[in-house]
């Protein structure tokens, strides 16, 4: 393509056929949509898709079959879509294909596979009637679920790469002021301004900028950014290059985890076709822009994530992180400026530039623009991706769009921003979500990761866990965060195992808040948070653990007892002959006890017993 | 040292790694891929082929080392025939990723990082595969066990000794 | 340059604008405790890794504290550094240092020398409050050089820099990550398999106990008390010039005569010097050179030049694992140590009559590579070395202090003959420059045959990592290279390799930045270069204030010569002063 009129032309010739797809047009021809997003791949989508293909071939019809980016759905997958009647099949089996194929044959629904609502006990038959989707907008996903990953006419039929050609039509400055203008605040953890950033780059004078897409997503529990490079990776490349026009950098990098294979092979075959169509390499669209887009792996290590740690990995070297300033836009990759954006914010960048500043900053809240996608996940019916605007209250998105606890449980915290951030409680749930008010409710915003916890979850455990997790990623540069850390850790483990004191509390204070204080970046600046936030909201659950060595979500395996029903026990002797510590004592039709000084927790009593006569407490 | 070495592993395996790197078009930046495509030729990252990478990229081995020993990623031990890998994320965790873990760790008496004697099946964590829908997840090699099925972990494995035996 | 104004603590100054908050404090007369920082600018060398997070301070209007060392100023900032949680924070970041520190500072051989320790005494710690569980602990390594216990380290990544970005040698590297980090060689060998020289600068750097020598002092008091053997030391030139810092001299004291009244008070039989030694090396240099340059005159194709000096082992063993290609161009002479160690068993063990395998010669050394250099297999015979025992200047002055002796109170005394006479020539092998030009001295009165007035090649003196001079001796033009650090060395060499773009006909080459004044084995300098530079001058005083400057004019050396090698480069002295190279493959 060289110019923004044959742009258009292709686009007219493909827009029908995508709108088809999407609903908003009905051409008569039907199309399948099978999402081909990991989650849905590991629930064998891919095979889902040969056996619908097979299907059609045998009954002779003329349907196209669609692998699409993820529907968000993931808790319900894999998810088969009709369109353009927007007939929605959930937990779709390989099997199933068939019957889909022949009930579409004949123009019928298939009914077993619909969603059925769980309040109403009614089948929805298409998505506008499933809850899930309900309070959604989808800015950033808005193509993930209909255009398929691997077709650029896909995406060019969806308006796509008209950003990047109207933006060539601008000056730089003029796309800055827009972005800047948008709000639009960095959704990979920090909620910087993307448009302040871009500006910083551009004034940087030097021969050579970089633009960096970070897309090593690290939190554990956030797939927002995978998803969005599976289902529409063209709408990163089509970002990258306008940001490439704006700050005056002809090249590019995504820095990929290695983790995530099916997201890297569509970008390498998107990069490909993109360059094939003249919308990467040199004079694109016939104006003076030259950027291409090269990819780099992560190699697993968290702290990547961080914007000069990403940059000492690009560079082949430890990713260790640096002092800033210099920032990574005076002196980035190869110590030239360059500009990190997740993933996420590129997403939103071609419909800021399409529909304009004004549109974009009257979606969300005031300070918070736009809208976020979360991944939920942990003890919620809906396990998925969701997208809302900005200002979306907690309550909204784990009982509206979640569907609420699993299996009926009372709703205990949310943990938001991963190993970064804290917990939420029931009194926040109808604190509307924005950077600000996550922050100040001591969590944040991070990636985007959501993970609901119920009675079951112990907070001090779940604690224990992102220090784990933190301790383990953390690079060991700064002293903070690699012995404090592992103070942190130490502390944990002792008062989960029943050693706690209460100068424990104490000590942990002192040390979150000068690891954060001192941290030279911003894996150690947050390292502390899930305890603080935990000390914050469950400070009791630690007391009991120390002082009661009592744990109420009977997780905590130190912390508890198995003890003999004597209403239940029959003296059968079973539990007696199993337990490998021998500290069950009982003769036979008597009732038994346990020796707590020589259990070891094993659970073997517990599980040989018919007679329901073991309790944990 | 190195003289002591024995190099037995596969030259062409050596050849296919130079050849990538020939292909580059410079070395500058590049030891994280070449190191990719190294573990991916060998299985792993032995010295040997650290030394090697060392003196194509020409840097001191010490800093091949210093990045390989820092990621996760990059591996000095073989990995089994089987490779279990049980995500360990958050969506994981709640749902009850560790005991899964160490249900593994007994099964296979090996802790996770290590590989069975007889070379069959390795074990180590992993955070988040990103199919947190399916929690919690174990993948044996491409394979993806989620749910219930990941708790059935004395049957996985038999399945796997099932194939092999059957070659 | 344009200035900036920033209150400290209360007080407004006015600095550049590329200063950092450390640089603005130190005009103010503020002292802001430092650890991983080392800013020795004049030797290439600057730790910026910002990584112990000692110095932070308090920037109004920033949320969390910074680091002094790493934070440029602003215009307007305005900076707290000690009210309540800064000082609250530095505590806590200290006592996290410490509690995975082992609490070994009696039995630690950097103690009474330690940053840490200082630091921890500086901040009045009377408890650790943080209670650390575990420990790091790592693979402890000893070489004949280096001990490495990095159970001590802090991570400051001093000595990864120094042994990177300074020497260019790549043996250590930062390993692992998160509370297992550490610095080590590749796959964490031993540091004789890795690529490391033992030039020691890395010992030089280290603020605490992770990296020191491996001291042998107390073998040296079992040979002084054995009676059935004779003890003869030699020591180096730069020993004698930083030797008196460790008992409390200004530093850049030549404090010569009570070195030598030291040894015999100690109870060493003879004093020698290795200065002698040198003088030795440049008769034999020095011809090689000419028979080299003659070689090229006479129209010979693939003369191996430009000639390198071969005096500094950290420098042989860089070459020789770095550069095998290149193993045909140094000289083959040994080094004064071992050129001592072979004359005092030989010649002088003659003359005295007694057996070399009841001699012990013990040499005192700025340099750590010398213990690794005396324990290289081909100089020994039949298994006994012809130096036994290497101390380094620091070990030296400690077992001065074991024996009781009051240094300052010692008479200036004599180094023993014949081993103890020594030209001024000699005595500038002990910086950068020195064994060139003592080199120049004697070849370019040997191409004129005419005695030389002007000995000062000031064109050969300087600091510069790479020095070129040129001279002009009758028709000849000889070029000559200087590289001091093993950096510069690299670099040398690759132009070297690329074809000798300067012509260069000889290059001297010492692996310490500096030369041995800032050596390994020398007191520490704790980062104040002005001691470095004080030394240089010392040992230029002892050169200019010699009669005999030039090292063929030694009539101990023309004596050695006359009685026992005959010609230099002639069979004896081949087979005793001359040595071959090994290539070496390590990681």
């Amino acid at each position: 393509m060289v110019n923004r009129q044959q742009l258009l032309e292709k686009y007219e010739a493909e827009k029908n056929r995508i709108l088809n797809r999407s609903g908003d047009i009905a051409l008569g021809k039907k199309e399948i949509l099978v999402c081909a997003g990991t989650g849905c791949m590991s629930s064998k989508s891919l095979k889902i898709i040969e056996n619908l293909e097979k299907a059609i071939k045998d009954n002779g019809l003329d349907i196209d079959v669609h692998g699409t980016g993820c529907f968000g759905f993931c808790g319900k997958g894999p998810i088969v879509k009709i369109m353009p009647d927007d007939t929605f099949y959930s937990e779709v089996s390989v099997d199933d294909a068939e019957k889909i194929v022949s009930h579409l044959a004949k123009n019928e629904i298939y009914e077993e596979k619909l969603f059925i609502n769980p309040d109403t006990k009614v089948r929805a038959t298409t998505t506008n009637e499933i809850p899930f989707y309900n309070k959604q907008v989808r800015l950033a996903l808005k193509n993930c679920g209909f255009v398929n990953a691997e077709s650029i006419d896909d995406y060019i039929g969806a308006k796509g790469y008209q950003a990047l050609a109207l933006a060539l039509e601008k000056s730089p400055q003029e796309i800055i002021d827009i972005i800047k203008e948008s709000g639009i605040r960095g959704r990979g953890g920090g909620g910087f301004s993307t448009g302040l950033k871009w500006e910083f780059a551009f004034k940087n004078k030097a021969d050579q900028k970089y633009v960096v897409c970070n897309a090593d997503e690290g939190d554990p529990g956030a797939f927002m950014d995978r998803s969005i490079l599976e289902g529409d990776p063209h709408s990163v490349i089509e970002a990258m290059a306008i940001c490439g026009y704006a700050i005056g950098a002809s090249e590019g990098y995504v820095y990929i985890r290695a983790e995530y294979p099916v997201a890297y092979d569509r970008l390498v075959k998107a990069i490909k076709a993109a360059r094939e169509e003249g919308l990467l390499g040199k004079n694109i669209l016939g104006s003076s822009l030259d950027f291409d887009i090269l990819i780099k792996f992560g190699a697993g290590a968290f702290v990547c994530g961080e914007e000069t740690a990403l940059i000492s990995s690009m560079e082949g070297k430890r990713g260790e992180p640096t002092s800033k300033p210099p920032f990574p836009a005076e002196k980035g990759f190869w110590k030239k400026p360059t500009n990190v954006n997740n993933v996420e914010t590129l997403a939103n960048i071609p419909q800021i530039i399409l529909n304009g500043a004004d549109w974009f900053s009257k979606i969300g809240t005031e300070k918070s623009s736009g809208t976020k996608v979360f991944a939920l996940a942990g003890k919620i019916n809906n396990v998925g991706l969701v997208e809302v605007p900005m200002g979306t209250t907690l309550r909204e998105v784990i009982y509206d769009i979640g569907g609420g606890i699993v299996d009926g449980k009372k709703f205990k915290a949310v943990q938001t921003g991963g190993p970064s951030g804290g917990c939420l409680t029931e009194e926040d749930l109808d604190t509307p979500i924005d950077f600000d008010s996550l922050i100040q409710k001591g969590s944040m915003m991070g990636s985007g990761g959501m993970i609901v916890m119920d009675e079951d979850d112990c907070m001090v455990s779940v604690a224990k866990f992102f220090l784990e997790f933190t301790e383990e990623e953390s690079c060991g540069k700064c002293t903070p965060c690699r012995i404090g850390t592992k103070r942190l850790l130490e502390v944990l483990v002792e008062i989960t195992e029943g050693r706690g004191n209460m100068k424990h509390i104490e000590e942990l204070r002192r040390l979150c808040t000068v690891i954060k204080e001192t941290s030279l970046c911003g894996l150690g600046q947050s390292a502390p948070n899930p305890i603080l936030s935990t000390l914050e909201k469950f400070e009791n659950e630690y007391i009991e653990h120390i002082k009661k060595k009592k744990c109420r979500a009977h997780s905590c395996n130190d912390l508890i007892q198995y003890l003999i029903d004597v209403n239940e026990c029959v003296g059968c002797t079973a539990c007696k002959k199993v337990c490998p510590t021998s500290c069950i004592s009982g003769e036979v039709k008597k009732i038994h006890s346990i020796n707590q000084e020589n259990c070891i927790k094993c659970g073997a009593c517990k599980s040989t017993c018919r007679f329901n006569a073991i309790v944990v407490r | 040292m190195p003289n002591k070495i024995k190099v037995n592993l596969n030259s062409s395996h050596f050849q296919e790694l130079d050849s990538f790197i020939d292909g580059l078009e410079t070395t500058e930046g590049e030891l994280i891929s070449i190191l990719h495509k190294a573990q991916s030729i060998f299985g792993y990252l032995p010295k040997e082929v650290q030394i090697h990478i060392a003196k194509r990229v020409n840097v001191p081995v010490s800093r091949v080392y210093g990045v390989v020993s820092f990621y996760s990623y990059f591996t000095m031990k073989p990995k089994g025939k089987y490779h279990i890998s049980v995500c360990t994320g958050t969506a994981c965790f709640v749902r009850g990723a560790d005991a899964v873990l160490r249900d593994f760790e007994e099964e296979l008496e090996i802790k996770s990082g290590e590989t069975t004697k007889d070379g069959l099946f390795s074990l180590d964590s992993l955070r988040c595969v990103g199919a947190c829908a399916l929690a919690p997840v174990v993948l044996i090699n491409e394979d993806v066990y989620g749910k219930e099925d990941a708790k059935k972990v004395k049957e996985i494995i038999q399945k796997y000794m099932k194939i092999n035996s059957e070659g | 340059m344009s200035k900036m104004n920033i209150t400290i603590d209360g007080k407004n100054i006015e600095v550049d604008s590329n200063s950092t908050i450390l640089e603005a404090c130190k005009k103010l007369n503020i002292i802001i405790p430092t650890l991983c920082h080392l800013d020795l600018h004049d030797l290439k060398m600057v730790n910026k890794s910002a990584s112990c997070r000692i110095c932070v301070v308090e920037v109004e209007g920033r949320n969390n504290l910074v680091t002094a060392c790493s934070t440029p100023v602003a215009d307007g900032m305005v900076v707290n550094t000690h009210n309540i949680r800064v000082m609250n924070a530095r505590k806590t970041v200290l006592e996290l240092m410490l509690s995975d520190h082992p609490a070994e500072c009696l039995s630690c051989s950097k103690g009474g020398n330690c940053d840490l320790q200082h630091m921890a005494e500086r901040f009045g710690m009377r408890e650790i409050r943080v209670t650390g569980k575990s420990q790091s602990t790592y693979r402890k390594d000893k070489t004949v050089s280096i001990r490495r216990n990095l159970d001590k380290c802090i991570m400051c990544r001093r000595c990864e820099t120094m042994c990177n970005e300074v020497q260019s040698v790549g043996a250590l590297s930062a390993i692992n990550r998160g509370f297992d980090a550490v610095v080590a060689p590749t796959f964490e060998v031993n540091l004789h398999d890795s690529v490391c020289t033992f030039c020691g600068q890395c010992v030089q750097v280290c603020p605490v106990g992770a990296l020191t020598e491996t001291d042998r002092s107390w073998e040296v008091i079992e040979a002084l008390a054995n009676p059935r053997k004779t003890v003869v030391v030699e020591t180096a030139p730069a020993v004698r010039v930083a030797l008196g810092e460790e008992f409390g001299y200004e530093p850049g004291t030549n404090v010569t005569g009570k070195m030598v009244s030291a040894f015999r008070q100690l109870g060493f039989d003879y004093v020698f010097d290795t200065n002698f030694a040198a003088d030795l090396t440049i008769m034999e240099e020095a011809t090689e050179l000419l028979e080299r340059i003659k070689r090229l005159k006479s129209g010979e194709k693939d003369v191996n030049l430009p000639m390198l000096t071969s005096c500094c082992p950290a420098w042989v063993a860089f070459i020789e694992t770095q550069f095998p290609e290149l193993l045909d161009i140094p000289s083959s002479v040994k080094s004064p140590q071992q050129i001592l160690g072979i004359i005092a068993k030989t010649y002088f063990a003659e003359k005295i009559n007694v057996d070399r395998k009841d001699m012990v010669v013990v040499s005192v050394m700025p340099c750590l590579a010398k213990k690794y250099e005396a324990g290289i297999e081909s100089f020994k015979e039949d298994g006994n070395p012809d130096v036994d025992i290497v101390l380094s200047t620091r070990e030296f002055a400690q077992l001065i202090k074991l024996s009781n002796i009051d240094f300052n109170s010692l008479e200036n005394e004599d180094f023993d003959n014949p081993l103890g006479e020594s030209s001024g020539a000699g005595a500038i092998f002990g910086t950068t420059g020195g064994v060139i030009e003592a080199a120049t001295r004697t070849a370019v009165e040997w191409i004129t045959g005419e005695s030389l007035d002007n000995v000062d090649y000031k064109s050969m003196r300087g600091e510069e990592g790479i020095r070129i001079a040129n001279l002009k001796v009758k028709d000849l033009e000889i070029n000559i290279g200087i590289a001091n650090g093993l950096g510069s060395a690299r670099e040398l060499l690759e132009e070297i390799q690329a074809g000798n773009p300067r012509n260069l006909h000889a290059i001297e080459i010492m692996a310490c930045p500096q030369g041995c004044i800032d050596g390994g084995g020398q007191p520490y300098h704790h980062g104040n270069i002005d001691i470095i530079k004080k030394r240089k001058q010392a040992i230029y005083e002892v050169d200019g204030k010699k009669t005999i400057r030039k090292s063929h004019e030694n009539p101990s050396i023309q004596k050695l010569y006359k009685e026992y090698l005959g010609e230099p480069l002639g069979e004896k002295s081949h087979k005793l002063l001359h040595r071959e190279y090994d290539k070496k493959e390590r990681v």
